[in-house]
């Protein structure tokens, strides 16, 4: 997917999410907001599958980056009156960089089970901080009273949701360009090795620490955009976007969607999503156990997540074809 | 004082009380071909670890081209000039044959930092890369994934990283080690051509190959260097054939 010998034009079944986005908007206009959330969603599993698909961080903080940026946000916007969308977009980000670089500089000198339950302390800290310091955040109750002006002083947040899916929609249009020039770059490449071969890239002059600390700020930040993006939608901020909980689902989307390609980040959040929508609906008291029983079906059967699957199969119905052409020369 | 390509000054290393390298006082001329060579457990790794700055000395010196180096990074020693392979093949397993050379050419470069162009366009690390992997004659394999090799063509990858970093001094640890004795010869021309100015260390346990590359060899005995000299000086040296020739002929 990424490196010096990968060919980095956007092929076409890479527009294929974006038609069938677009397609969502217009064909399904009363799920508008549900659509909003899967896009935010998807930001943010893209941020995830930077540092833990390509880098190989493993953690279970990034709602850390998710809930700064959503909380951000929301008091600039209820207590101080910010209400500029890209004010608040950008107090988000700059505070999201800030937690990656402060905590990514202290944990990310361990690794493994150390550096996971690290993660894992720092989300539970600010969970605890956003709970406890009720006068600036509304603590258990959440956050009410979020104001966002018109984007651009002429798309007002309507009561359907449209404003709010095209305005995600391109903000995930543009991270999703961002990513994809890192992945591709020399940038990305060394990333892929990082995860690869610690020692390797010791061996080859990489200063690794330093690089994995940029990295783990970079996908910060786009989680704490993908926090604001939250707030803004759903004029309101509460605590499930801290702490493990938020972190555990995200994981479960990059997982059930394949970790490390990209596209992944999108499938996962869409099917775990509307699955959740669906059966929560149906079977209000059961549908984490559909979701579970989806996880144990991808993690025994189909390492690679659904487009692991999907890969599969067009290998093995293009596999015919590739034999006959041997068999001709 | 004539600088030498890499030196290590009264050099020890002790694990509680035990001594595994006992005031190693080692010299590495620029250009040589020396070998170091030593029955099992005679040290020969933990030397290796401490020139590449995997663990740090108990006391001494490391000095690579008369700059002192003792308390410096790995990776600020492989940027100052430090090359080395690894006796346990340790690539990018996953990562095509060229990434792995293209990789270490980018961090040489200052490249590796870079965000926007697509790294294959990068054209002046991938033209390196591919040319590093023909003079190794691994051209036809540069997109094959590593893991799909033959560990024997796995071995010639590993030099080719470290010759893609332009080292100074390169250290070869074991280059031929799990090799089928057939396929080795291919390894021993490919060290033949290193370029001349390089000098090279090779940690080796066999004695043809030793004896064909190297014009120095030390012998390296429980963390001591027992002696250094030719290969003739080696070969006819009586403490050396009890210690460690005899023993290693069942090889």
């Amino acid at each position: 997917m990424s490196g010096y010998t990968s060919d980095p034009r956007i092929r076409w079944t890479e527009w294929l999410p974006w038609i069938a986005a677009l397609a969502f908007f217009f064909l399904l206009p009363e799920y508008l907001s549900l659509g909003a959330r899967i896009l935010i969603y998807i930001l943010f599993a893209l941020s995830l599958d930077l540092i833990l698909g390509y880098a190989g961080i493993i953690t279970l903080g990034h709602s850390a980056f998710f809930g700064l940026g959503a909380y951000t946000a929301g008091v600039l916007s209820a207590k101080y009156g910010l209400t500029d969308p890209f004010l608040q977009l950008l107090a988000a980000a700059s505070a999201a960089a800030l937690l990656g670089i402060i905590t990514g500089a202290v944990i990310l000198r361990t690794k493994a089970l150390t550096l996971l339950m690290l993660t894992l302390a720092i989300t539970a800290i600010l969970l605890e901080i956003a709970n406890k310091a009720s006068w600036l955040t509304g603590g258990a109750d959440g956050l009410s009273g979020v104001t966002t002006n018109p984007i651009l002083g002429l798309f007002r947040f309507d009561i359907f949701g449209k404003t709010a899916f095209i305005y995600c929609l391109i903000a995930l249009f543009i991270g999703w360009l961002v990513v994809r020039r890192l992945i591709y770059s020399p940038f990305g490449a060394m990333l892929t090795g990082m995860r690869e071969n610690t020692q390797r890239m010791h061996a080859i002059g990489a200063p690794v620490y330093w690089r994995l600390v940029l990295v783990y700020t970079i996908s910060g930040t786009m989680a704490g955009v993908a926090g604001a993006l939250l707030t803004q939608v759903n004029q309101f901020v509460g605590l499930n976007v801290l702490g493990l909980e938020p972190s555990g689902d995200l994981l479960v989307m990059l997982i059930l969607g394949g970790v490390g390609r990209i596209y992944g980040a999108f499938v996962g959040p869409v099917v775990y999503l509307i699955a959740q929508d669906y059966l929560a609906k149906q079977y209000p008291e059961y549908w984490y156990f559909g979701v579970g029983a989806l996880l144990i079906v991808v993690v025994l059967f189909a390492r690679g997540g659904i487009l692991g699957i999907a890969d599969k199969w067009l290998r093995a119905l293009s596999r015919p074809k590739s034999s006959a052409r041997a068999s001709a020369r | 004082m004539a600088t030498s390509a890499l030196e290590t000054q009264k050099l020890c290393k002790s694990f509680g009380a035990l001594s595994v390298a006992d005031n190693i006082d080692f010299r590495l001329a620029p250009g040589a071909r020396h070998a170091l060579i030593g029955p099992n457990g005679a040290g020969k790794t933990t030397f290796v670890n401490m020139l590449t700055g995997r663990i740090a000395p108990s006391s001494g010196r490391i000095l690579l081209g008369g700059d002192e180096i003792t308390k410096k990074s790995q990776a600020a020693r492989v940027r100052l000039g430090l090359g080395r392979t690894f006796q346990v093949t340790t690539l990018f397993r996953d990562l095509p044959v060229l990434d792995n050379v293209a990789l270490g050419i980018a961090e040489r470069d200052g490249v590796a930092r870079r965000m926007w162009k697509p790294a294959s366009r990068h054209s002046e690390i991938t033209d390196e890369a591919m040319q590093v992997l023909k003079t190794l004659g691994l051209g036809d394999d540069a997109r094959i994934r590593v893991q799909d090799l033959p560990y024997g063509r796995q071995r010639l990858v590993e030099i080719a990283i470290a010759l893609g970093l332009k080292p100074k001094v390169l250290l070869l640890d074991e280059p031929a080690a799990g090799v089928p004795r057939d396929d080795s010869g291919r390894i021993l021309d490919v060290l033949a051509a290193l370029p001349a100015d390089i000098a090279i260390l090779i940690i080796e346990h066999d004695m043809d190959l030793v004896f064909r590359f190297a014009s120095r060899i030390t012998v390296l005995v429980q963390g001591q260097v027992l002696v250094e000299g030719t290969p003739q000086d080696i070969a006819a040296d009586l403490r050396v054939r009890s210690v460690y020739l005899g023993e290693a002929t069942h090889a």
